[in-house]
């Protein structure tokens, strides 16, 4: 747990200094909820709701979310971090650990970024009585996006095509966690309100965080390996 | 010097697809000795060095550190190896000391060392600048303080004096030179000033050697030979 506090607190650093991820993470998102709001305003209805505006803020959240996966590796391939990391005398799963929490931290910071532009620019009903259940939602959806991400961004770092690799194996393993986060987010932005959360979807979301967790626990010494 | 060779390698080859990085190495290296690995470029030396320093496997033979064979308790003398490459292995964006800090926590080294090897080699006073601020000798003082930070058994320097100064070389030497009193492996693309600080030499050219011989018996038609 130390060395993976110790290497969050150096990407932590790093992204503060570069800025290189979260700002172009929270553009792309916000940029995509202006193109909605016109591409789908229609008979003088400019604002959507229901599995529409699941489906909108999910498929929004995962695309900016692979942003953050396509960088998440590139200062230890590019500066010779991962040979330094390599050498050091610590448990290697601490490196998925630390790259896993700094991406479920870049995706929460997009959040708090990201969720209020879409309640402005799309959302039909007000959002902040929503807010509640679409956090803890969205909570159980980062940690599937962050167990994957690292995964995958640890194989497509090694690729010369990283920035098609990252996307290309990642979005299809993150279907099911798509589907289970929109289904489950659908029923909270409709009329029927924020008490609707349905447990069906959020179980499906805690055991495929889960499952992933424990293949990604499994292999990522391997990836590491040459 | 101890009984035990702290570097031993039996037949050791390495490939990357077809292309032979290195084959029938075989050489020892005493406790406290220093083996000066020489060739031209891209004959194997770096390749060499990673197999030593546990970051690339051997594909056949036997590689024993410290005791230890190697790959399957690398586990074991990792934290024990020190290794200066070309790249320095150091954040841009960071500072030299937070990058130093960052590996001490890594090798659980205490924080005062860092200080410790800044003034070692005068960078305290630049040590809070990116290093992509930094010079290119700069750099390489930061770099070998990295590689030093843990008091590693086992140094493997790929051009270690890199980009320094006569001034510099100096302030490194007591780190990474001879009164260190390590195991060492170097490589330097100067023979004669690898061989005045060797004990051993292993001549490569195209990954195979050449010669494995005391450094004092190297000859100046080895040496040619081997850049011809």
């Amino acid at each position: 747990m130390k060395t993976a506090f110790t290497v969050l607190r150096k990407d932590l650093l790093l992204e503060l200094r570069t800025l290189e991820t979260l700002p172009a993470m929270a553009l792309f998102s916000i940029s995509t909820f202006v193109i909605f709001h016109f591409g789908l305003t229609y008979r003088n209805q400019d604002t959507i709701q229901g599995q529409l505006a699941a489906g909108v803020l999910t498929v929004t959240l995962l695309f900016a979310g692979i942003l953050g996966v396509n960088r998440l590796f590139v200062a230890e391939r590019e500066q010779g971090g991962f040979d330094a990391f390599l050498l050091a005398p610590v448990d290697r799963s601490s490196l998925l650990l630390a790259k896993a929490a700094a991406l479920f931290l870049f995706l929460a910071a997009l959040e708090v970024i990201a969720v209020p532009a879409f309640g402005v620019l799309l959302l039909g009903p007000p959002l902040s009585p929503r807010l509640p259940s679409l956090i803890v939602v969205l909570a159980l959806a980062d940690v599937g996006i962050a167990v994957i991400g690292t995964l995958v961004s640890a194989l497509a770092v090694q690729t010369r095509a990283r920035d098609v690799i990252g996307p290309v194996i990642g979005l299809p393993v993150l279907i099911p966690a798509l589907i289970a986060t929109a289904r489950a987010i659908g029923p909270v932005l409709g009329t029927a309100g924020p008490g609707s959360l349905p447990g069906k979807w959020l179980l499906i979301l805690a055991l495929y965080d889960l499952v992933f967790a424990l293949v990604a626990y499994a292999v990522f010494d391997f990836l590491l390996e040459d | 010097m101890a009984d035990k060779p702290a570097i031993e390698l039996r037949g050791v080859a390495r490939y990357f697809g077809e292309r032979i990085a290195l084959r029938d190495i075989s050489v020892t290296v005493p406790t406290g000795a220093t083996l000066a690995v020489l060739g031209r470029n891209g004959a194997g030396k770096s390749t060499l060095l990673r197999v030593l320093a546990t970051l690339l496997r051997q594909h056949a033979g036997e590689v024993s550190l410290l005791g230890e064979p190697l790959p399957r308790r690398a586990f074991a003398v990792r934290g024990r190896l020190g290794l200066l490459a070309h790249d320095p292995l150091l954040y841009r964006d960071l500072s030299g000391r937070e990058n130093l800090r960052y590996h001490a926590r890594l090798h659980g080294v205490s924080l005062e060392r860092v200080e410790e090897l800044l003034r070692d080699v005068r960078m305290e006073r630049r040590a809070d600048e990116p290093v992509r601020l930094l010079s290119r000798g700069m750099v390489q003082r930061v770099a070998v303080c990295r590689a030093v930070l843990h008091d590693p058994e086992i140094l493997l320097l790929d051009e270690a004096r890199a980009n320094l100064d006569p001034g510099a070389s100096e302030l490194v030497e007591p780190l990474v030179g001879r009164p260190a009193g390590r195991t060492r492996v170097i490589t330097s693309h100067d023979p004669q000033a690898a061989l005045a600080e060797a004990d051993l030499a292993l001549g490569l050219r195209d990954g195979r050697p050449t010669f494995s011989l005391p450094a004092d018996e190297v000859t100046a038609d080895h040496v040619r030979e081997l850049y011809a």
